[in-house]
């Protein structure tokens, strides 16, 4: 058995310890230590097989990108609030998806949610269909395309599917 | 506490509960259940941080270190909103919450209940 089996995963414990406890005294890193070995150790065979983090740089710039959309999205939504209710064109949309990998397609998924007026609603079961409702649909086309090249093709780059 | 970050403190927690307050009142504006999702799932991930930062800030300075612990709360939000809107989405699907009358695409609604591919394949152009 090696010693640390998920070692992304540990150092994701070791910091999330740290920060829950706000310190960064030697007994807590210590104790940091101990979570970040033992539980990837005692979980690690539970766990499925997930596709790795291919290009971790693109991975960052993708999380940044997201960021700044995030707070693009939370403005035209407080708009949309705001402005005239009657003038709002909600819809469905069916995007057709390209990934096999549920973590790709839970990562799309949640993106597409915390990104500007969509919230995904359903995968179809052959994974081929994310159904999205828009808050303000305009453009059918221009919608999938953007969520396609913006959010899709960088996802896929990352896990390499 | 120095007057400069008093100022940003209060800055950040007005633009925070600005957000929260639109997140609330969309909740109560908008028609129907699918679009009330929206308000709360963005306006709130914005609004929360903008609380937290303010947070950060006045804790670091009270404390004399660097506390960042809040920016766990955010990720923690940013993971959990987006399922939490999922599964509401999906109970209203299967309680077939009748969408506003002008919503668009509703054909498509029994097909993403089923979790089917739509039906007449839908040629995007």
């Amino acid at each position: 058995m090696r010693l640390l089996p998920m070692p992304s995963h540990s150092l994701l414990l070791f910091v999330v310890w740290l920060l829950l406890n706000n310190s960064a005294s030697p007994g807590h890193i210590v104790l940091a230590l101990f979570f970040a070995i033992t539980i990837p150790w005692l979980v690690a065979d539970m766990r499925d097989e997930h596709p790795k983090i291919r290009r971790p740089w693109l991975a960052v710039r993708y999380t940044l990108m997201v960021m700044m959309d995030i707070v693009t999205a939370n403005l035209e939504v407080a708009l949309l609030i705001i402005g005239p209710i009657k003038k709002l064109k909600p819809g469905f949309v069916a995007i057709p998806i390209n990934i096999q990998s549920d973590l790709g397609i839970t990562v799309l998924a949640s993106t597409v949610s915390l990104t500007p007026g969509t919230v995904s609603a359903e995968v179809s079961k052959d994974k081929a269909w994310l159904y999205v409702h828009a808050l303000h649909l305009d453009d059918e086309a221009a919608l999938i395309d953007s969520i396609k090249q913006r959010y899709e093709a960088p996802i896929k780059e990352i896990f390499g599917c | 506490m120095p007057f400069y970050l008093e100022i940003i403190v209060s800055i950040s927690l007005l633009i925070g509960s600005a957000f929260l307050l639109i997140g609330s009142y969309g909740l109560v504006r908008l028609p129907d259940i699918y679009m009330r999702l929206h308000s709360p799932t963005k306006a709130s991930t914005l609004g929360i941080t903008g609380i937290l930062v303010a947070s950060m800030i006045f804790q670091s300075h009270l404390k004399g270190f660097l506390s960042i612990q809040e920016l766990l709360i955010t990720l923690f939000l940013l993971i959990t909103a987006p399922v939490a809107a999922n599964m509401i989405a999906k109970t209203a699907l299967h309680h077939r919450a009748k969408p506003l009358e002008r919503t668009q695409n509703q054909e498509l609604i029994d097909v993403i209940r089923d979790r089917e591919p739509p039906r007449s394949p839908h040629d995007p152009s």
